[in-house]
């Protein structure tokens, strides 16, 4: 029986998609079992970042509507086997989803996937009610903005209304040299804000708009450090603990040298 | 009708005016009838002042209309003026009201964006209040943690409301109708301290907790509670 997972956030633009999209391929790097579900009627991205987007037939909407059976909506994953998308509907009514159509499709997906993550369209109302309905936990994503942090305080407040596990925390786009001047919310005061655990933070990197315009996630990449972050947030959901990674930037053979004397850089 | 001859009622004059004892233990007719008798002997005509009266009632307890008929008894003519009622009981639904608005309600989460914490009578919250978030009560607010949304003590008019914090950074702070708002510039907060109005300077001052032991003598004694109820 597997676990799903809902990505959310409230304000739009922090990184949901992106972020569902790369936990979805880390877990499958490490032979899970894993599905993802579009649930931004209307505004579906989720495959564009997958670059699935062309093999697209029916959608979650037809499924609902019983126009198709669950498994031939589900696209298979170019790269990995186990890995499946259940795209979002472009052009239905919004209407057609409701919580207990969702309930239903995650229940049947429970049984084949290992996880199931479900990508939350942005906002309170009805679609966000959607999406976490038959989700067993949340994480929260959020950037160190005070705006999006505020948005994040109020999903937490909904969320724990429901029957739910604690949910989790993800500082997305993190920009190093702003968080040192003080420009930008430091990790500490946002974890302290929101009082929920830290389950992952996520440099801001331009690596990561180029590979979603690639429709390849960064999470393949071995390189770059948005990449690690979020193969770590992955082993973080197995249950590993995983320290979190340094914000400094160790390039340059003198703070490498610094670091490996023990000295602060 | 046999009529004892005890007297039911009782005058005492004071500083501020008369004091009227009436007899718990007798009919309320009875006590009509005699008032009546009383206050016509009372009513001289010289007197152009009028005096006021305070009824004690003991443990007697009377509905509105009976309290008019006894006012309308003594006032008639204009010789009296009924300051209030003084009774040694309470119908059980004031009482109930009452013990409602002098409780302290405790809370243990954290009032998160977006959501009202309303309470009547004093709050103890034991948790913050994000950005966002906001907490009421008819009485005073106090906060275990970090208040950084809206507080509103006194939210029924009680200017004697305060709101105290361990860690105090609100957007705004209000107190009965009062209210005021942080700075525009960014400010860091202040721990353990209080808001409170300060009736020389008609506005809300926030001040250390300390000086609640001056301006707030009441705040601890159940006194403040019987006039809160």
């Amino acid at each position: 029986m597997g676990e799903a997972i809902v990505i959310t956030s409230g304000k739009g633009g922090v990184g949901k998609t992106t972020t569902t999209a790369n936990i979805g391929t880390a877990l499958a790097l490490m032979d899970k079992k894993v599905c993802l579900i579009d649930t931004d009627i209307g505004l579906r991205n989720l495959d564009v970042i997958m670059g699935l987007e062309n093999r697209i037939i029916y959608d979650i909407v037809d499924v609902i509507e019983e126009r198709c059976k669950l498994k031939q909506a589900l696209i298979k994953d170019k790269r990995f086997d186990y890995l499946s998308l259940l795209p979002a509907a472009q052009t239905s009514d919004k209407s057609a989803v409701t919580t207990e159509g969702m309930k239903k499709i995650i229940q049947e997906l429970k049984q084949e996937y290992d996880y199931i993550i479900i990508d939350c369209p942005a906002g309170i109302e009805q679609g966000f009610q959607n999406a976490i309905s038959g989700a067993d936990r949340a994480i929260v994503v959020t950037t160190p903005e005070k705006s999006s942090v505020r948005d994040a305080d109020r999903i937490v407040g909904l969320l724990e209304k429901e029957e739910m596990q604690a949910p989790s925390l993800i500082i997305n786009r993190i920009r190093n040299h702003m968080m040192k001047n003080g420009d930008m919310l430091d990790i500490d005061e946002v974890v302290q804000v929101l009082s929920i655990d830290l389950i992952g933070i996520v440099q801001d990197d331009d690596e990561v708009i180029k590979a979603s315009n690639n429709g390849e996630p960064i999470a393949l990449q071995s390189k770059p450090k948005a990449a690690i972050s979020y193969r770590n947030i992955a082993r973080r959901i197995l249950g590993e603990s995983v320290p979190l990674e340094s914000m400094e930037d160790d390039t340059g053979i003198l703070k490498k040298m610094k670091k490996f004397f023990g000295l602060h850089v | 009708m046999t009529v004892d001859n005890k007297q039911v009622i009782a005058m005492k004059g004071t500083r501020d005016g008369l004091t009227l004892f009436l007899d718990d233990s007798c009919s309320f007719e009875q006590l009509v009838a005699e008032l009546q008798e009383k206050i016509n002997m009372s009513k001289t005509g010289k007197n152009e002042q009028t005096t006021t009266v305070v009824v004690k009632l003991g443990n007697r307890y009377l509905a509105n209309g009976q309290k008019q008929k006894i006012a309308s008894i003594i006032e008639d003519g204009n010789y009296f003026q009924v300051e209030s009622f003084e009774s040694d009981v309470i119908h059980l639904e004031e009482a109930v009201k009452w013990k409602e608005q002098s409780d302290v309600k405790i809370f243990n989460k954290i009032v998160r964006s977006g959501q009202v914490l309303t309470v009547t009578g004093d709050l103890l919250l034991i948790g913050d209040v994000n950005p966002g978030g906001r907490v009421e009560a008819s009485g005073n607010i106090y906060v275990l943690g970090r208040l950084f949304g809206v507080a509103h003590a006194g939210k029924d008019g009680d200017k004697k409301a305060v709101i105290a914090a361990s860690y105090l950074n609100p957007s705004q702070l209000r107190i009965a109708e009062y209210i005021s708002r942080a700075p525009d510039y960014e400010s860091d907060g202040v721990m353990m301290e209080c808001g409170y109005i300060d009736e020389k300077e008609d506005k809300i001052l926030v001040d250390r907790l300390q000086v609640l032991t001056k301006k707030r003598i009441s705040l601890s004694g159940f006194e403040r509670r019987m006039l809160n109820g």
